[in-house]
């Protein structure tokens, strides 16, 4: 297992608060995510999971609290105060809870569009066509296809997003989130809606990827299945405040996570 | 038994009997409700069909003798609408189940889809194209001046579609306030013509690029507001244009600015130069001056560069941003395009060819004034993109087409014409909502590399490059 060294993490988030209203969706939330590790994060409905991500990708502000991360070339990069584009071309990628692709695009367009952030070309070369922006387009053209078809959707680069099955919108949405070359790779509920054999090929997705691309995981899932299969180090939060963290087996035996999980009931 | 119908065999009813009572009330009761719809129609359409101001004699009429036609017609047509809405949700839960059924990959796009394909794909693209550009390139010297003018107008409507097209159509941002960009290419033109005599091609990249800078200045501000607060804004900047227009001395108010001059041919004058020897040889309708002549061939050269244009832009990066930001802003941004930049292009850049249209315009008529630049031209713009299909460059074109010259041959509507207009509007949203011509996707081929193709268990070999390039 590579990159369990806690000393060495790609993101620390330190006393994170966000509230709605009167609701702390997030209440000084604490953890860090290991370089090149498989970390889950994990909590009952409402625990304030996405929120945390929404906060990591600059879509929330949190109240109070600071989230750094470290691309790993000796910088520490503040995210509170970065808009959700920034964070992606600082190395953050992700995908959605709700899928969000671009549902009348071709897959391959949905990649190309992840791209974005890595390539140059302004309107001038868009109009023109000149020989850098042609042989630009046909690189990415060429990585995107290639990153299609390492991770199982080169048969349908050509075919609207909508129209993919249910399990390939959910693959789609990973390979989209890793065309823009992220560092850390953010996955929320990746097997919500997936049957058991899906499940299966996604934990395999996942190790590949942080395998083959270098980069760490942070994955938010209810499948324990899942959890327990790939990562290395858990999260649990409860009401916006973490309640554990360890190892799946020291998990799996926390008193205090069974309690959240199946307690009061 | 508890159904209520009384049966003649006394035992077990029939399915059928059974059946058709729940689906007969059902009937009744769809009838009823869109009776009750019509008659709410019929009820806002009342101020504008039976009563009548009469401005000398400071009176109101009212046309009772009207009443029942409109009625009848309101009733009808609703009910006629629901009738089409069941039969789409039929069609669609049929389509539904026969999924699993016919090919997932069977032709989604339907008849007239299948129809353009046939047309513009494979080999009979090249001659076709040839024989449509012989066609507009013959086609002004035979025609009578009113049939020339009605084609560079609806050339102007096209370059006006196309433009507006890159900002609702591609970036979905709803622009209501179009017109105003049109109006300041035109006043660029009208203004610096008649006061300073600068010439037609002088001014069109100026009149292009004073609606360029004011949609920018006026983008900064507004795009920060998402969705229907822009389509507000827009439209009342629009009608502020339009009041500044009609309230400046400098403008000449309502009554406008005449005289503008026509686009010039190298300081030649062809209808004196050239005209006699064209007409004398058959090769020019007698009654259509060259000056008309030129400025199709003007427009038709600008909506070739358009098409090429759009159709640039929707396959690069900045293209792709758009059509993002149009899906899901949200999933945009977490893909690293930024909104507000996108937005800001795209806005930007519609402008233009709005001021091309209006330089353009106003060389047409010669005279404008306020009053040519009304919040009915925006609707109409945006229909011909709606109508067409949003996103779809051979769309936005026949959009155009249908709506300019339909109404000018159709004059027998004129009176219902607006009101024709917004039911097939409402038809097109609720049955056809991707417009007449759906936006096609580029398709692209490839190849694997050769060394992929032991499948699964290849390694690194065709695995992308992981690093990050910055
Ligand atoms: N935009 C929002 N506005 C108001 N409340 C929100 C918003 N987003 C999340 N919340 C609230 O914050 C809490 C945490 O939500 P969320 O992060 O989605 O939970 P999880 O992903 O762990 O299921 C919930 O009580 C939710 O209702
Ligand atoms: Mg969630």
């Amino acid at each position: 297992m590579s990159g369990m060294d806690a000393s060495d993490p790609v993101l620390v988030a330190v006393g994170v608060t966000v509230e709605f209203g009167g609701i702390r969706a997030l209440d000084g939330l604490s953890l860090e995510v290991g370089r090149g590790s498989i970390t889950a994060l994990i909590g009952p409905n409402g625990a304030g999971k996405t929120t945390f991500f929404n906060c990591l990708t600059g879509i929330y502000r949190p109240k109070s609290g600071d989230l750094f991360f470290l691309p790993g070339d000796g910088r520490t990069i503040p995210l509170t105060l970065l808009s959700p584009d920034r964070v992606t071309q600082q190395g953050i990628a992700r995908t959605f809870q709700n899928i969000r692709l671009f549902n009348n695009l071709t897959v391959l367009e949905n990649v190309l569009i992840a791209c974005h952030c890595r390539m140059k070309a302004g309107l001038l070369g868009a109009l023109l066509r000149d020989s850098r922006t042609m042989r630009e387009e046909r690189e990415m053209e060429e990585y995107s296809f290639a990153l299609l078809d390492r991770y199982g959707l080169g048969g349908q680069v050509n075919e609207l997003a909508k129209n993919l099955p249910y399990g390939e919108q959910r693959r789609l949405e990973i390979v989209r989130a890793l065309a823009t070359r992220p560092k850390l790779l953010l996955l929320d509920e990746p097997a919500a809606g997936l049957n058991d054999r899906e499940t299966e090929d996604l934990a395999g997705l996942i190790r590949l990827i942080r395998d083959e691309l270098e980069l760490s995981v942070l994955l938010i899932e209810h499948d324990m299945g899942l959890v327990m299969g790939v990562s290395e180090r858990i999260h649990v939060m409860d009401y916006g405040k973490p309640i554990a963290e360890g190892t799946p087996e020291e998990i799996q035996r926390d008193p205090e996570v069974i309690r959240a999980y199946l307690g009061e009931g | 038994m508890t159904g209520g119908i009384p049966n003649a065999n006394g035992g077990v009813p029939k399915t059928p009997a059974k059946s058709l009572r729940p689906r007969l009330l059902g009937l009744g009761r769809g009838l009823l409700s869109s009776s009750f719809s019509g008659l709410w129609l019929a009820l806002v359409a009342f101020p504008i069909v039976i009563m009548r101001f009469d401005a000398t004699a400071r009176s109101i009429d009212f046309l009772w003798e009207r009443l029942p036609r409109l009625v009848a017609v309101c009733v009808a047509g609703a009910i006629a609408f629901r009738f089409l809405l069941r039969h789409k949700a039929m069609g669609a839960f049929r389509e539904r189940l026969s999924l699993g059924a016919s090919s997932p990959k069977g032709d989604p796009r339907g008849r007239l889809g299948r129809l353009y394909d046939g047309l513009s794909g494979g080999r009979a693209r090249i001659p076709l194209a040839i024989a449509l550009g012989l066609l507009l390139l013959c086609l002004p010297f035979r025609s009578n001046p009113y049939s020339v003018s009605i084609y560079t107008t609806a050339l102007i409507y096209i370059t006006l579609g196309l433009g507006l097209n890159i900002v609702v159509g591609v970036s979905g941002l709803l622009n209501l306030g179009y017109v105003a960009f049109y109006a300041i290419g035109a006043y660029t033109y009208a203004l610096l013509n008649t006061h300073f005599g600068l010439g037609f091609w002088v001014c069109l990249p100026l009149g292009a690029l004073a609606a360029t800078l004011l949609g920018f200045l006026l983008g900064l501000p507004i795009l920060r507001v998402s969705g229907d607060y822009l389509a507000i804004v827009t439209l009342g900047f629009a009608e502020i244009v339009r009041l500044v227009l009609d309230n400046l001395k400098f403008t000449n108010g309502p009554r406008g600015i005449p005289h503008i001059a026509h686009p010039g041919f190298f300081g030649l004058d062809l209808d004196k130069s050239v005209k006699p020897f064209l007409v004398g040889r058959g090769l020019l309708h007698p009654n259509t001056d060259l000056d008309q002549v030129l400025l199709y061939f003007i427009v038709l050269a600008v909506v070739a560069l358009t098409v090429v244009c759009v159709h640039r832009l929707e396959n690069s990066r900045l293209g792709r941003a758009w059509l993002a930001l149009r899906e899901d802003e949200v999933a945009c941004q977490a893909m690293g395009v930024s909104r507000w930049r996108a937005k800001l292009t795209a806005f930007t850049l519609g402008s233009t060819w709005a001021g091309l249209a209006g330089v353009i315009f106003a060389s047409q008529i010669t005279f404008i004034n306020p009053k040519s630049f009304s919040f009915m031209l925006s609707v109409i713009i945006l229909s011909i993109v709606v109508l067409g299909g949003m996103g779809s460059i051979p769309g936005v074109i026949l959009g155009a087409i249908v709506l300019i010259l339909a109404p000018e041959y159709l004059r027998f509507f004129d009176d219902y014409r607006m009101l024709l207009f917004g039911l097939i509007m409402v038809l097109m949203m609720v049955f056809r909502p991707e417009g007449i011509i759906k936006a096609t996707r580029k398709v692209r081929e490839y190849k694997r590399h050769a060394d992929g193709e032991s499948g699964e268990g290849a390694p690194e070999e065709g695995a992308p490059e992981g690093a990050p390039a910055r």
